[in-house]
């Protein structure tokens, strides 16, 4: 070690040091430590609250599920986009402007009574956010991440569904940039309706593989 | 590094109890809006790509990192970032201001660069010279590597024998660019796991893992 390498800032690592320096000195209640991070950012020109707020009201208000069941529907009723969609999804929603951060590099993987896809993120908890918006919370807790990459049916129970012993579970983790949406099955007796009322059935979770589409 | 963020397989975590959809709030408190704003729309120091970002939350102590929710998380990891890299003295942390006279930036994210932002942010796919070493349906082992650093190669498949699913071209590489070591691309691939090879005999005969992994990840099987 060098002289200089005991401060833990001047190696251009990150170290444990950053952490176990400065959480003791931080407020103990979260809103609390936020409102100190914005209020330094701000000072120092690191941040624009009126940015914070812009980014706010675009995942409150812009981006969400809706986008993704609306992709979902549009894959039930046009056989070629289906196809396409699954060929290359990259390409398929880049085509239609769905492309963006978080969701750059898509795979779609589809639901048949043979198998049954599913998506996490065990690392941290990455989430296709152009598409399906901010992920839940029981999405990014560790009872979650941990459990359905070995216990895929008992998290499935958790949420009301359960799967034939012989239908495959596929479980996605996503270790990198590439980000995955679950193709649900279309349910029995939608037969008649329309891309729009296929789209209102399509939830949040068929799309990550912890439900099902049902018609009620 | 071996962290307590590399949760998959960990039994003990409880159960999920997930809020029913369509009824829980997007945020929990008002904090976590303006967290998540702040870290979209904030200036991070140099280096601070989305991997080097991944490593320092890893870095949180294990028992933080359990007993707090995510977007404290990223509170946590916003002030260790500053601190890293000499973005800000443990005294102005501590007192939520910038000390008198310090520098102040005039960069910073604008409202109407954001929508911007969200088309265009986060693209990892680079082109390659090189030619894959696998292709599509081909036995790969994962090497058996502990590094102490940035990984995005889980515990629970390490050492472990899959079949080539996915090849996704050549992406940056996390291991690297997460300690400022540059992009250094190689080819993506997406490894399929049956669960008996991960969990043994008593495991599902037909259920199985997959995860994105890179090149150096990886051998002939």
């Amino acid at each position: 070690m060098s002289p200089h390498d005991h401060h833990h800032h001047d190696h251009g690592e990150p170290g444990l040091g950053e952490h176990h320096h400065i959480h003791s000195k931080l407020p103990s209640d979260p809103a609390l430590r936020v409102k100190a991070l914005e209020s330094l950012l701000t000072e120092k020109g690191l941040v624009d609250p009126a940015t914070i707020d812009a980014w706010v009201e675009t995942y409150e208000s812009k981006i969400g599920p809706r986008i993704g069941a609306r992709v979902v529907a549009r894959a039930w009723v046009d056989s070629e986009f289906k196809r396409r969609l699954l060929a290359d999804a990259t390409k398929t929603l880049d085509e239609i402007d769905l492309l963006g951060n978080q969701g750059q590099h898509m795979v779609a993987v589809e639901n048949t009574p043979q198998l049954h896809n599913m998506v996490v993120c065990t690392l941290c908890s990455c989430y296709p956010l152009p598409l399906l918006g901010l992920p839940p919370s029981w999405y990014k807790s560790a009872p979650y991440r941990s459990r359905v990459v070995i216990d895929p049916r008992g998290v499935l129970k958790e949420f009301g569904v359960e799967l034939p012993a012989e239908t495959k579970i596929r479980v996605w983790d996503s270790t990198a940039e590439v980000r995955y949406l679950v193709v649900p099955q279309r349910p029995n007796g939608s037969d008649g309706m329309s891309e729009e009322q296929l789209a209102a059935l399509v939830t949040r979770d068929s799309m990550i593989g912890t439900g099902l589409v049902s018609l009620t | 590094m071996n962290g307590i963020h590399d949760l998959g397989g960990m039994h003990g975590m409880g159960p999920i109890a997930p809020e029913k959809e369509g009824e829980e709030p997007l945020w929990h408190a008002p904090w976590e809006a303006r967290m998540f704003g702040m870290r979209r729309g904030g200036t991070l120091p140099p280096g601070y790509n989305i991997d080097r970002w991944r490593h320092v939350r890893e870095l949180i102590p294990p028992d933080l990192y359990l007993q707090r929710s995510y977007y404290d998380h990223w509170c946590m990891s916003y002030f260790a970032a500053l601190l890293d890299g000499g973005w800000a003295t443990e005294e102005e942390i501590a007192s939520g201001h910038a000390a008198p006279g310090s520098a102040k930036r005039n960069d910073a994210m604008r409202p109407d660069q954001v929508g911007q932002a969200q088309k265009t942010g986060g693209r990892f796919a680079r082109a390659l010279d090189t030619p894959p070493l696998f292709a599509i349906g081909q036995r790969v082992r994962t090497r058996n590597i502990n590094p102490t650093g940035h990984t995005r190669l889980p515990r629970y498949v390490r050492g472990k024998v899959g079949i080539v699913q996915l090849h996704h071209g050549g992406h940056v590489f996390p291991d690297s660019n997460a300690h400022k070591a540059g992009e250094a691309p190689q080819h993506l691939y997406t490894v399929a796991f049956p669960f008996r090879e991960l969990w043994g005999p008593d495991a599902s005969a037909v259920d199985e893992a997959c995860a994105d992994l890179w090149e150096s990840y990886l051998e002939p099987a």
